[in-house]
């Protein structure tokens, strides 16, 4: 494929990695927010091969990791309801409730249905006029202006049996929030891609320089991974601490305007509880003022949510950095893919998952 | 949040937030909406999220960007010799 | 085949749909089986409507049963019916036996339109003719509208098994080399570019093919064929790590050689799904030692369904139970077994 497979040639891709191992001299811990770069670096091998001394550490960069465990309660129980069609991308159907997932509503009986686009769920709310369609509206600012159209279409349509049960969280409060932690290693960021396609990469400036941390600009292909580590590597190595963008054929400085307009007129700044890591203060996005109609947690008022999360669950520390999928300790034990009890252990580029499935690698391959 | 795909452009309909249009991946071709890219014209090419355009893709950019990584030589040839030379016993020692 | 080609034979024109009646045992029953189902399926022992099918084997059988619930029922490249004959027609022949005969079990959805009933069964008709095998003995049934999906298949299979042949997945062992028959993903994603939700317009098609031809080729070589297997739900993936854990082997793909069609290949990228993991309706997979890979390829290259057989990886005594792949990066990645169905991802 055109402008996607030039950047996984394996032969740039070993000069990166000899070059960057050329120019580290001491250790550097990098964090990648984005949970498809997680998923490049793991399918692809890069934190294996990159030199000992670059420490990557995975982020809370997934919505299926992050998203409140309040909201998917409520998502649960709304896709419970007879007569509700729940639309919700694929990344969510595992994720663990508070006891069970939205796979398990669909084998109760509930209609829940994968959907590409959220403008899938608005036609399929114009098909089934007596059926109240929502639609799972998860993700950090690359996919809110696509959330956003949906909102905006069916109100303009008077789609009045449509409606978007909405969590979007924002990536520079999460870098804040991470950076502020008493306990934080991480010396430099790869900010992720496609938000920075969307929001441009302006905001990161201040933090930047508040911080003293080197923040970069990457792609997700393994030649644009390694470029953007390449250059945060050497800005630690050289004491800097700039905005850089590794990223600009998909990324200018400004962003892309019309989508953040739609996104100012549908949405507003609100305070979010990062499932795992706590309540980050506006760090989310809610529907705004003209557009509340259309909010499935208002529609549907849902009560008696009493969550829990189970007690064993590290899934937070993992995520902001702090403790390794392998001393948490109920690893492996109460805690596997198969029986997972946090996000980090369901979803394929969750920090837990990957260190599960190459820890048994290795000790198998070690074992002759 | 972030499977965006590059694809180019083969049809457009509409205008401002009904524009739309047809874009090809190597031959599979999907309905995408284009509200977002009012520049983009056929034959351009754009990174698709969620059945959305969320920009079009610089393609002179990805072209230096491919040129500039293809041109990265064997390493130390272009570093301080000395500097290369302790890094390699930093490693080589296990420094942290 | 369309809907709208079909012509429904007298007396079934007086029913455009299917009732509770055609399951009955009565009159309503005797007509399907004597209009449509007799005159698809053949004359021989189906014709003669016993209670069931008197067969000669002489010898060791191999003996296979699958259903099909696909939706939709109709896709690029196949329907339900195909499906459902080719894939009992394969899983037989994956233990090296001859496929010969058929059952047909229908469970129908009351309110199925005839002509939906015509076209499948016509498919399936043709796609026993092509494999070479009878349709010895069937039954249908009809559940109330709402209590069923449309239509429900199973096939279950009888096939002849020649004396010395020892096909199954613990006979994998280090050294020997994977190969694998084509492309792979091309089923999942042709039933994935029908799917209401994430529907795309593209020339892919399922696979959906009767390999029984090729193996016989295959094993006609005199090659020591260790394992064979149809890699279908869970595609690649599931079925090596099968074989992985009933052998105690490890095997290592090398993932650069894993032949993938570029528009499947594209279908994957924008919906986020792994090629490994996608199902595959065509495709074997075979475990033989090094020695026998060349005439192996060779045999497989000679039958269209076979034409790019490739090696793939091999097996190791190493990481036991494990399936790995060396990246074209050149690291090592281990290809899991997935919990539950793949599903698309925007993340």
């Amino acid at each position: 494929m055109k402008y996607l497979e030039e950047f996984r040639d394996a032969g740039v891709a070993r000069r990166l990695l000899d070059d960057i191992a050329a120019i580290t001299t001491k250790h550097h811990v990098l964090m990648e927010v984005c949970g498809g770069q997680t998923h490049s670096i793991i399918r692809n091998g890069i934190d294996r091969l990159l030199p000992d001394h670059i420490e990557m550490v995975h982020g809370p960069g997934c919505p299926v990791c992050v998203t409140p465990l309040e909201t998917i309660d409520k998502a649960l129980e709304i896709a419970s309801r007879d007569g509700v069609i729940f639309c919700s991308f694929g990344d969510m159907l595992r994720v663990p409730g508070s006891g069970r997932d939205l796979f398990s509503v669909k084998s109760a009986g509930g209609d829940v249905r994968i959907v590409y686009s959220p403008l899938d769920a608005v036609k399929i709310a114009r098909d089934n006029p007596d059926r109240e369609v929502v639609f799972f509206g998860i993700g950090f600012e690359t996919t809110a202006p696509a959330n956003a159209m949906a909102v905006y279409q069916a109100k303009r349509e008077g789609l009045e049996n449509f409606s978007m049960l909405v969590s979007h969280v924002l990536v520079p409060p999460a870098m804040r929030a991470i950076l502020d932690s008493p306990a934080n290693r991480v010396e430099a960021f790869l900010a992720a891609g496609h938000v920075c396609s969307v929001m441009g990469y302006e905001q990161y400036f201040p933090i930047a320089q508040q911080y003293g941390t080197p923040i970069v600009v990457t792609g997700f292909e393994p030649l644009d991974l390694l470029h953007g580590i390449k250059m945060a590597v050497a800005q630690l190595e050289e004491g800097r601490a700039e905005v850089e963008n590794a990223y600009e054929r998909a990324v200018t400085r400004e962003g892309n305007i019309p989508a953040q307009q739609m996104v100012q007129d549908v949405f507003t700044t609100v305070d979010r509880n990062w499932r795992g890591v706590g309540m980050i203060p506006m760090s989310g996005w809610a529907l705004a003022g003209a557009y509340r109609d259309l909010d499935a947690a208002e529609r549907f008022t849902v009560t008696d949510i009493a969550t829990v999360e189970s007690p064993l669950c590290h899934a937070g520390e993992v995520l902001q950095g702090t403790m390794k999928p392998d001393e948490c300790p109920a690893f492996g034990k109460e805690c596997t893919p198969r029986a997972p009890l946090g996000a980090t252990m369901v979803s394929a580029e969750g920090a837990c998952a990957a260190y599960y499935l190459y820890g048994r690698y290795e000790e198998l391959e070690t074992a002759r | 949040m972030c499977l965006g795909i590059p694809g180019k452009v083969i049809e457009i309909t509409g205008e401002g937030m009904a524009r739309t249009g047809k874009v090809d991946f190597d031959g599979m071709v999907k309905d995408v909406n284009l509200a977002f890219v009012p520049d983009i014209e056929v034959g351009d090419f754009a990174i698709v999220h969620v059945g959305f355009a969320i920009t079009q893709l610089d393609e002179r950019a990805a072209l230096e960007t491919l040129a500039h990584l293809q041109a990265i030589e064997a390493v130390a040839t272009e570093l301080d010799p000395d500097a290369a030379l302790a890094a390699e016993e930093a490693i080589a020692r296990g420094d942290e | 085949m369309t809907l709208d080609s079909w012509s429904c034979p007298m007396p079934l024109r007086d029913h455009p749909t299917i009732v509770m009646g055609h399951g009955g045992g009565g009159q309503l029953s005797a007509e399907l089986i004597e209009h449509l189902f007799v005159p698809a399926f053949g004359r021989g022992e189906l014709a003669d409507l016993a209670d069931a099918a008197v067969l000669d084997t002489g010898g060791r059988v191999s003996f296979s049963t699958d259903t099909f619930v696909v939706r939709p029922r109709f896709f690029p490249g196949g329907d339900i019916g195909e499906l459902a004959v080719n894939g009992t027609v394969n899983d037989v022949a994956m233990r090296g036996a001859v496929p010969r005969f058929l059952s047909v079990g229908l469970v129908l959805e009351e309110g199925l339109p005839m002509a939906e009933l015509g076209v499948i069964v016509e498919s399936m008709a043709a796609a026993a003719a092509h494999a070479g095998v009878t349709i010895v003995t069937g039954d249908t049934k009809v559940v109330d509208r709402g209590h069923g999906d449309g239509v429900f298949v199973n096939t279950t299979g009888i096939g002849i098994l020649p004396d010395g042949v020892d096909i199954r997945p613990q006979r994998a062992r280090p050294g020997d080399v994977v190969i694998v028959s084509g492309t792979v993903g091309d089923h999942g994603m042709a039933i994935m570019s029908v799917r209401e939700g994430l529907e795309f317009e593209s020339t892919i098609r399922s696979d959906t093919a009767a390999l029984n031809h090729m193996i016989g080729t295959v094993l006609g070589t005199g090659a020591d064929v260790h394992v064979l297997r149809d890699p279908t739900r869970g595609g690649l993936a599931a079925s090596l790590n099968e074989i992985a854990k009933a052998a105690d082997v490890g095997i290592l793909l090398d993932e650069r050689s894993i032949p993938v069609d570029r528009t499947v290949a594209a279908a994957c990228e924008l919906l986020g799904m792994d090629p490994m993991y996608v199902a595959n309706e065509g495709k074997v997979v075979a475990f033989v030692p090094a020695g026998d890979a060349d005439r192996v390829l060779e045999a497989m290259r000679l039958h269209p369904e076979g034409e790019r057989a490739t090696v793939i990886g091999e097996v190791t005594a190493t990481h036991r139970g494990m399936v790995a792949a060396r990246t074209p990066l050149g690291a090592t990645r281990v290809v899991d077994m997935q919990v539950g169905e793949q599903l698309p991802r925007i993340c």
